[in-house]
């Protein structure tokens, strides 16, 4: 590139303009047609939409169906089912309107030709668990794309999406996009009106427990990069619970989903020597969280805790008692299949170790932590609620806008409503579309407007670490040590050590305390300045400059978040040392950040958790 | 378990290009053949597996972790509407499974454009696309509280 760049800058028109197609993309991009027959409705994704996202594997179960039709559950159970698993705290608004829709988008799935497991008796959907059902998914999300390819004007893939557009009259509304083709290398100004967000969580920020060729074999996907928070947070919108990251209890490093497990195979953990263990650490628990420790279901983090103090004990490892399942060939065809359907690394791990469960109680693990708002966690950008319901400070537009005007999101964007999963975040994707194209027919003649010098000032940056690579590299015989740029793997693996030692990972047995997050800020403050001097060798090596730019801005918010709440709320996702204990007294509240891009200070606040739901 | 491309059997359509969500399947300029250029960014989704035309890509369990001699093999049959895999543990135990993956024909999901257009009173209803009649239930629930509760319930 450089200074005889052939790189051709290309405009994009669009009405609706949705980021990132996995699963809330699609169902934003399905929806935005529906409502606007007539709009301009462009979908961008930095893969392929037909294997993109959290569900490309594919996945065994919808974790997300009521059931109303059997009344199996109502939407107000979610709520309560949700808001207890995150100890307290949830956007009930949000949780209710997910829960409310999803039933529908469950059944157009399967009109679309997704095969849904059947109750033999009675002919409904074969539960998983009481809010899971069993589905052959390896197709899900390629199902799933073709909708949203039908409705899309146009569909525009491996295109990394970098940052958020401001309106040239009014800054606090969003007018577009900017990112790179991957393949070509060409700059791509979208002009929206609206923009939903619907791009990925973040995998990778804290340092995962294989750090080789393994590093790739996160629970999350690794191309969730984080730019579900960094594109909302550099265009100044509002996030919240940032600090509530997830650790998840897995089948040992191949991270095998234990739900079924669980919840189908009825297997149940043991410790080395057989024993049940969640009671030796009830009254230590209980201790720290009070009463929240005798709710039912036992919340996520607390069953988390319990493996955590045993494995400290020394009598770990935690096994899965998968041997009397496995005995009856059906449960051992659907334990296999469940792996084959979505993590497939897993019936690898096993085939390679000889680990049969039948024969052998398989070893659990706990995962480096994650950020993400769609499983048993829920940080993401504070969102505006329904308007038929939501409370007037949860309400001040448009149903999933951001704080930013036109500003929409959905998935692991929006903040606060764990356990929306592959089909809650689809629904939220419709729910915050039809919103989007509401507000788009409201603006009338009062378009928003790039900025030619905003996107010719990010379309430099962006490029940047191809130049600084060139450069740089006539300085240096050969290799990877440069005393000018540093590559985006030499970045990622700073930000996962800063984050493991200071902002509570594995290594540190999840615990932190504000000395150490003093430090950990101090150390992100310098990997950000170092961002400028990325070196990218070529547009793959871009992608991944871009996406770890995304993860550090995501990471120096979930740092700042986790200093702010001075508690512990969730014991076995983190602990904060220096507060070893829930203080509902002080923090039964959200916590919410605004980060300035041109002081890049950062201004956290409480917010009130209203519950509506008994 | 990262991917590896058979040199034999490769012919460097670059489907595997096209599909890889982790953007790591690239063609080699020298041979003209697709391989895993970043390995340690591999999922092990086998996105790139089902894709290949030739059933030329394999993957071979991360060495960080997986004792060498096994394999797990998959071919995917979109117009058969089915997924067969083969699992073949270290010890030679070998375990098979096939399962269903669409019920439809390919292409069949008509747009959105297809349904009679929303009228202005169903966008300022709460309602989405095909619903009431999608829920399987007469009427898309509603709150309506009458109080809002702080603390801890």
């Amino acid at each position: 590139m450089g200074l005889f760049s052939r790189r051709k800058t290309v405009f994009v028109d669009s009405d609706v303009l949705v980021v990132g197609g996995g699963m809330a993309g699609c169902g934003a991009t399905y929806e935005s047609r529906y409502w606007g027959r007539d709009l301009k409705v462009v979908c961008v994704e930095k893969a392929n939409i037909d294997r993109s996202g959290a569900v490309a594997q594919g996945l065994y179960a919808i974790n997300c169906y009521m059931g109303m039709q059997w009344d199996e559950n109502q939407p107000e159970d979610h709520v309560r089912y949700a808001r207890n698993d995150l100890m307290g705290l949830v956007r009930e608004d949000l949780g209710y309107d997910i829960a409310r829709h999803v039933d529908a988008t469950v059944h157009k799935f399967e009109e679309w030709g997704l095969p849904f497991m059947k109750d033999p008796e009675t002919g409904r959907y074969q539960r998983e668990g009481k809010w899971q059902i069993m589905i052959h998914g390896e197709s899900y999300k390629p199902i799933v794309a073709e909708a949203a390819r039908k409705a899309a004007t146009q569909v525009y893939n491996r295109i990394m999406v970098t940052h958020l557009l401001m309106d040239k009259t009014k800054p606090n509304r969003v007018a577009g996009a900017v990112g790179f083709n991957v393949r070509t290398g060409d700059f791509y100004v979208f002009r929206g009106k609206a923009v939903i967000v619907c791009a990925g969580g973040a995998s990778h920020i804290f340092k995962p427990r294989s750090t080789g060729e393994g590093m790739g074999r996160t629970w999350y996907a690794p191309w969730s990069s984080a730019s579900a928070y960094a594109l909302p947070i550099l265009a100044g919108a509002k996030m919240t619970q940032m600090e509530n990251r997830i650790v998840l209890t897995r089948f040992k490093d191949g991270y095998g989903p234990v739900g079924a497990y669980f919840l189908h195979l009825k297997t149940y953990t043991e410790n080395a020597y057989g024993n049940e263990y969640e009671s030796n650490w009830y009254e230590q628990t209980k201790e720290l969280v009070g009463d929240y420790i005798d709710r039912h279901p036992v919340p996520t983090c607390l069953r988390n805790h319990a493996i955590l103090e045993e494995v400290k004990a020394g009598r770990g490892p935690i096994r899965m008692v998968t041997k009397e399942a496995f005995q009856d060939p059906h449960l051992e065809t659907i334990g296999w299949e469940n792996f084959l359907g979505m993590t497939i690394g897993q019936a690898v791990v096993w085939a390679s170790q000889n680990i049969d469960p039948k024969h052998t109680n398989p070893e659990l693990t706990t995962s480096e932590p994650y950020v993400m708002g769609s499983h048993a966690t829920c940080s993401g950008a504070w969102a505006s609620g329904p308007e038929d319901y939501a409370p007037d400070e949860y309400q001040w537009g448009y149903n999933r806008m951001m704080t930013v005007e036109g500003l929409f999101g959905a998935g692991d964007t929006i903040g606060g409503t764990a356990h929306k999963f592959s089909s809650g975040s689809f629904t939220e994707g419709r729910i915050a579309a039809k919103a989007a194209v509401k507000y788009v027919n409201d603006l009338g003649r009062d378009e928003p407007q790039v900025s030619e010098q905003e996107y010719e000032e990010l379309e430099k940056i962006i490029f940047q670490p191809l130049e600084n690579y060139q450069v740089g590299s006539n300085e240096i015989v050969a290799g990877t040590v440069s005393p000018s740029y540093m590559l985006p793997l030499h970045g990622l693996q700073r930000l996962e050590k800063i984050m493991d030692e200071y902002v509570g990972g594995i290594s540190a047995h999840y615990t932190t305390n504000t000395p150490l997050l003093t430090r950990g800020i101090e150390l992100l403050d310098m990997l950000k300045e170092d961002l400028a001097h990325l070196g990218a060798e070529d547009l793959h090596q871009l992608q991944r400059a871009w996406e770890l730019q995304h993860r550090v801005l995501a990471s120096e918010s979930v740092t700042h978040h986790t200093m702010f709440r001075q508690e512990t709320r969730w014991p076995g996702y983190y602990y904060r040392a220096d507060h070893p204990k829930l203080d509902d007294t002080n923090w039964h509240c959200f916590t919410l950040s605004r980060y300035d891009r041109q002081s890049a200070e950062w201004e956290l606040e409480k917010a009130p958790v209203y519950h509506i739901v008994d | 378990m990262p991917t590896f491309v058979y040199m034999t059997r490769c012919d460097g359509c670059g489907h595997c290009v096209d599909i890889c969500p982790s953007d790591i399947m690239h063609i080699n300029k020298t041979y003209r053949r697709a391989y895993n250029i970043e390995p340690n960014m591999c999922w092990e989704c086998y996105s790139c597996v089902k894709a290949c035309p030739q059933n030329a890509i394999d993957v071979r369990g991360y060495a960080e972790f997986a004792p060498l001699g096994h394999s797990v093999r998959v071919l995917r049959e979109e117009a058969k509407g089915t997924i067969s895999w083969r699992i073949e543990f270290r010890d030679g135990r070998v375990k098979n499974f096939v399962s269903p993956i669409r019920t439809t024909p390919w292409g069949s999901i008509p747009s959105p454009t297809e349904l009679e257009a929303p009228s202005a009173e169903a966008m300022k209803s709460q309602e989405l696309a095909h619903e009431p009649d999608a829920l399987n239930i007469d009427k898309l629930p509603a709150l309506t509280p009458d109080q809002l509760k702080l603390g801890v319930v």
